[in-house]
């Protein structure tokens, strides 16, 4: 091996775990935010929804499929990796990169509305937003998390929230979704445990 | 430390990881913006002892395009000419914070000489007449491409395998990922000790051209030649080049590759080279997408002097 990659995510230990949203919480939260979109955009006309690896690309496709079920509107909708643009590459080995995928349509002069399952330091979105920056010119950038679990290190805030979480820095949020993990839910794990 | 100095210390998984990354990477070469902004403040020493047109600006674009600040050093205009040693040259380099040396030097081994001298990561881009792993990479990665797979594709290998770098690392790289390759040349032409080569060996160009999907042509490396490998120029063209009815032979989906520079009309024709199933002008784009992937895997995350 000439090149050494992070470990492999280790299984977690379920039994300390604590679900904080089930799958009809999920399903519930998604619904609102896509309404929200909505009605802030009104009517998503010139809106690009982009998820952030992984777990963020399959929610902006599920956005994207209630805003269509909703009011028949077809968002564009795509995938932006940040793997290149992070502030912490030095800390760890090379890191596998993500897949971008852009809309045909591109992003300049669009609403971008940035897809994230968690949203913590800010730090991701933060190497979004200068991604971003390299592949065009949006007319505005929004944020949609599923989860806000606080302790931002950055001037950043979201639009659109599917749950905010109180959490403690030493805890930790997975989230789950069927077509990656076969099932939804959003953990809190607590100190100690993997 | 981690180099990339044969295509035989990279693992199975590793080249799937490097060709994976490629293959993300290749979209930035599509946009407006080329540049990711990974590599700030590494610095990449391009060292060439030996000629070279594409694989120097194919490293100097990669490495920009990564925003590393890149040196260029070249033996002609240095104190190589006046007699300097390499060893002084890396500890030169070594002093100026080099953290990548991309090395072309005419010894074979040079490139594993200069890892033991240098703190930094050292890229062999070819040395004597041993390796050439990024072209390899370069070379699988465009087969990847055209054909959708590599294992089972069968790839043969034409022409001057003794003076071949590009040859021995193919070999080494695509038998790992799982293609089965048949080095074609005169018996003059092929190295010693060829047959324990993870490869087949044929003489007959014409018997392996119809079973072939990939055919690389090599250059005859005139310039290596001290003695008469093959009787004249015109002989060795008729039984191992290309041309045009060689060509029809292949099976319909066949690619033909070459590494670059080109003798047009000794060991490739014209027609056939600037046939669209010939891959040399997209081997030299996919050339800097992969040494971008090799780049940011040796100097994307934690080097050396991170960790104090």
């Amino acid at each position: 091996m000439i090149f050494s990659m992070p470990d492999a995510q280790k299984p977690e230990g379920a039994d300390q775990a604590r679900a904080v949203l089930e799958a009809p919480d999920i399903h519930r939260a998604l619904t609102r935010i896509a309404h929200e979109i909505l009605e802030r955009t009104k009517g998503a006309e010139s809106v690009v929804l982009l998820g952030i690896p992984t777990r963020g690309a399959t929610l902006a496709r599920r956005l994207s499929e209630r805003v269509a079920q909703f009011e028949g509107v077809k968002v564009p909708v795509g995938a932006i990796d940040i793997t290149m643009y992070r502030d912490d590459l030095r800390l760890k080995p090379a890191r596998p990169l993500g897949h971008t995928d852009l809309p045909p349509g591109g992003i300049d002069g669009r609403i971008v509305v940035l897809v994230d399952d968690v949203l913590y330091s800010g730090r991701t979105v933060r190497a979004a937003l200068d991604a971003l920056n390299d592949l065009g010119r949006p007319k505005a950038v929004q944020l949609a998390t599923l989860v806000d679990r606080g302790h931002r290190e950055l001037p950043i805030r979201a639009d659109y929230v599917g749950k905010n979480l109180p959490t403690a820095k030493s805890e930790k949020v997975k989230v789950y979704l069927e077509e990656i993990d076969g099932r939804d839910a959003v953990l809190l794990l607590k100190e100690g445990t993997r | 430390m981690k180099h990339l100095i044969s295509a035989a210390d990279l693992t199975r998984d590793e080249a799937l990881l490097i060709l994976d990354t490629a293959e993300e990477l290749a979209a930035v070469s599509e946009r407006s913006i080329k540049k990711l902004p990974t590599l700030r403040g590494r610095t990449v020493v391009n060292l060439f002892f030996e000629d070279s047109t594409r694989t120097r600006i194919s490293f100097e674009a990669a490495a920009k395009r990564l925003s590393a600040d890149v040196i260029n050093f070249s033996v002609k205009g240095s104190s190589v000419s006046k007699g300097e040693s390499l060893k002084d040259t890396a500890l030169t380099l070594e002093a100026m914070g080099a953290d990548a040396v991309v090395i072309r030097h005419s010894a074979s081994g040079a490139p594993h000489r200069l890892a033991g001298w240098v703190r930094g990561s050292v890229v062999n881009a070819g040395d004597g007449t041993h390796e050439h792993p990024t072209q390899a990479l370069l070379d699988a990665f465009s087969m990847r491409r055209r054909m959708g797979r590599l294992e089972g594709l069968k790839v043969a290998v034409v022409g001057d395998v003794l003076h071949s770098r590009v040859a021995r690392s193919n070999v080494l790289l695509l038998h790992a990922l799982g293609a089965e390759v048949t080095l074609v040349a005169p018996p003059t032409l092929l190295p010693v000790a060829v047959e324990n080569w993870p490869c087949q060996v044929s003489y007959d160009l014409d018997a392996v051209l119809p079973k072939s999907d990939v055919v690389m042509m090599l250059r005859v490396q005139l310039e290596r030649m001290n003695a008469a490998y093959f009787p004249s120029a015109r002989e060795y063209s008729r039984r191992y080049g290309l041309d045009r009815d060689r060509f029809r032979k292949l099976h319909e989906d066949a690619i033909v590759m070459h590494p670059g520079p080109m003798n047009r009309g000794m060991e490739i024709s014209a027609e056939v080279a600037d046939s669209p199933r010939s891959t040399i002008v997209e081997q030299v784009a996919n050339g800097v997408t992969v040494r971008m992937a090799v780049l940011y895997l040796l100097l994307g995350g934690a080097i050396g002097r991170d960790i104090k």
